[in-house]
């Protein structure tokens, strides 16, 4: 049924023979196998109807209310996880990298960040089951105090409690990225400045922050990317409740719950084409700050 | 670090105060855990929930397939790297934006996706590999090799930058080596850091990941034997998150040791 996608390495340049080839052909191959044809495929299945005729269809029912709203709650979710994440990161950044705290401040953030960055997933849905849920120590530990966050209105099973878990791996993560990035502002355009009569806010405006917006929002993108494929997490917290679009994709692998299996192909290529998007932004945006941040 | 004497006392404060408000956000969540994992027996704090878990076959036979599962991916992972990068290097530059392209792969199509994707191509002939357990191995091998891709090339990458593989090749050919013994006997050796460094990032990645392995292998992997333990008995549930933390601290620790001689300190993220 499905035709195998042509796949045809770079042809070789004059003058290297068809061997020298040979050596990278297990990465292209693989490559082939299990990247591109899966994402050829769903590309092709977003486009065809269960005959195997062309058909927009498919692409027409992601224009429905509850997956509109599914792909709007993952992308805020992101978004917000993203800006929260990438501001809080890049204050502790800063306090770490300039902010006057001893050496040992900036290792250590460093290290928790590289953990938390990479603890993610299922067991990070039960710390937070844990801590905020409610039966959580810090929930209990509120209520005894007098304030009952359930009662004004928090619940870790939603979007805040999503986002506030999400947190967890997204500001290390800007830590980790935007610590050299800081670290590799020279001194001597802060001293060029100050001999200019620049004041630490001119610094800030007219220096420091032009040469470091590339790698901040470079920074942030990521992390919306990050957020934005994050299924393990959501599903373990939630059990499947919250409306996302990876969860979405995940009941349509499970089963065709929409009976539709047009649709799980459309919502992977919509999936696709955001994150797409996003990377390339991300592509253009680290050249330009790879032209300052040369070491 | 002489900034220090010249940071003023109120920004030094401020500092100290992000940072006590960035411990917090790491540590309340497991330290609740850990006491959350410590009251399976009402009232007195035990390690019943520990031993319920660890004496439970399921728990091995689980941790036992997913560090199979990484080790697996890490050799794949390696075999398929290591040639590729050191060729591209030597022979091929000009391949260099192709194969850079293919490594971000991942970041565009993200697990969830790519699993869907791999189940579709896989389960019906000539690609037939979702009908055996065999077959649901190999795809999610597969599927990780491509997930930590990313990292691992760039740790190879950047290790064959530090050494002069033109210098090392020439002098092995001249000596007579073929390839084969030039790949395995001089670059391999020269890139142990590197590969070790991507080596831990991918136990930490897989040993935990539940994407993919829900849909391929089910409670067979870890992830998912965590997930479910976590649904029905929430303080052995506990108990596997403190474990898991404990593992993603060993492996990460690790990785930066390694990682920071080989690479100058080399960061990433993994599987959410």
């Amino acid at each position: 049924m499905q035709p195998s996608p042509e796949f045809s390495p770079p042809r070789p340049r004059p003058g290297s023979g068809l061997m020298v080839w040979i050596g990278v052909a297990p990465f292209f191959i693989f490559a082939a196998l299990f990247m591109l044809l899966p994402s050829f495929s769903l590309l092709v299945g977003s486009f065809r109807d269960t005959q195997g005729h062309f058909t927009l269809d498919n692409i027409r029912s992601l224009f429905t209310p509850s997956i509109l709203s599914a792909y709007s709650i993952s992308i805020r979710i992101s978004l917000t996880t993203a800006l929260g994440g990438g501001l809080f990161g890049f204050l502790l950044a800063y306090a770490v990298t300039l902010g006057g705290l001893p050496r040992w401040a900036r290792d250590a953030l460093l290290t928790f960040s590289g953990v938390a960055s990479n603890f993610a997933g299922v067991p990070l849905a039960f710390a937070f089951v844990a801590t905020l849920g409610r039966l959580g120590m810090v929930t209990v530990l509120l209520k005894t105090l007098g304030v009952d966050i359930y009662e004004i209105g928090f619940n870790l099973y939603s979007f805040w409690g999503l986002s506030l878990t999400y947190m967890y791996f997204q500001f290390p993560l800007m830590v980790l990225i935007i610590a050299p990035a800081l670290e590799g502002l020279k001194r001597e355009w802060r001293e060029a400045a100050e001999n200019l009569g620049a004041s630490t806010w001119d610094y800030w405006r007219m220096v420091a922050l032009p040469i470091l917006t590339p790698s901040i929002l470079g920074a942030i993108i990521l992390l919306f990317g990050n957020a934005f494929g994050a299924y393990a997490t959501a599903l373990s917290l939630t059990g499947g409740l919250i409306n996302l679009i990876t969860i979405l994709i995940g009941a349509q692998i499970m089963g065709d719950v929409l009976y539709n299996p047009g649709l799980g192909y459309a919502l992977s290529f919509g999936m696709i084409v955001i994150m797409a998007i996003n990377m390339a932004i991300y592509y253009v945006l680290r050249r330009r700050s790879e032209r300052w941040l040369r070491r | 670090m002489d900034q220090n004497q010249r940071a003023p006392l109120r920004q030094r404060l401020v500092s100290w105060f992000i940072l006590f408000l960035g411990g917090l956000y790491f540590f309340v969540p497991l330290i609740a855990t850990i006491d959350f994992s410590l009251r399976a027996r009402k009232g007195v704090l035990s390690a019943l929930a520990y031993q319920r878990v660890l004496s439970d076959p399921r728990f091995a036979s689980a941790f036992t397939f997913s560090l199979e599962m990484a080790l697996l991916t890490v050799v794949v992972g390696v075999i398929l790297v290591v040639p590729t990068a050191y060729w591209i290097r030597l022979r091929l530059p000009q391949l260099r934006p192709v194969v850079e392209f293919i490594t971000l792969m991942p970041f565009v199509v993200p697990a969830i996706v790519l699993v869907f994707g791999l189940i579709r191509v896989f389960s019906r002939p000539p690609l037939l590999l979702t009908n055996s357990f065999t077959g649901t191995q190999i795809l999610l091998v597969a599927g990780y090799v491509v997930l930590v891709l990313p990292y691992l090339y760039r740790a190879v990458d950047t290790g064959l930058q530090a050494i002069d593989i033109r210098t090392l090749t020439e002098a092995a050919q001249s000596l007579g080596a073929g390839w084969w013994v030039i790949i395995t006997q001089i670059i391999f050796p020269n890139l142990r850091s590197a590969i070790l460094s991507g080596a831990f990032l991918t136990i930490t990645i897989v040993m935990g990941e539940l994407t993919m392995a829900s849909f391929l292998v089910g409670l067979r992997a870890f992830g998912p034997y965590m997930s479910q333990v976590g649904q029905n008995r929430a303080y052995e549930g506990a108990a596997l998150a403190v474990i898991s933390f404990a593992l993603t601290w060993a492996f990460t620790m690790l990785f930066q040791f390694v990682g920071r001689r080989a690479l100058g300190g080399d960061q990433a993220f993994g599987a959410r």
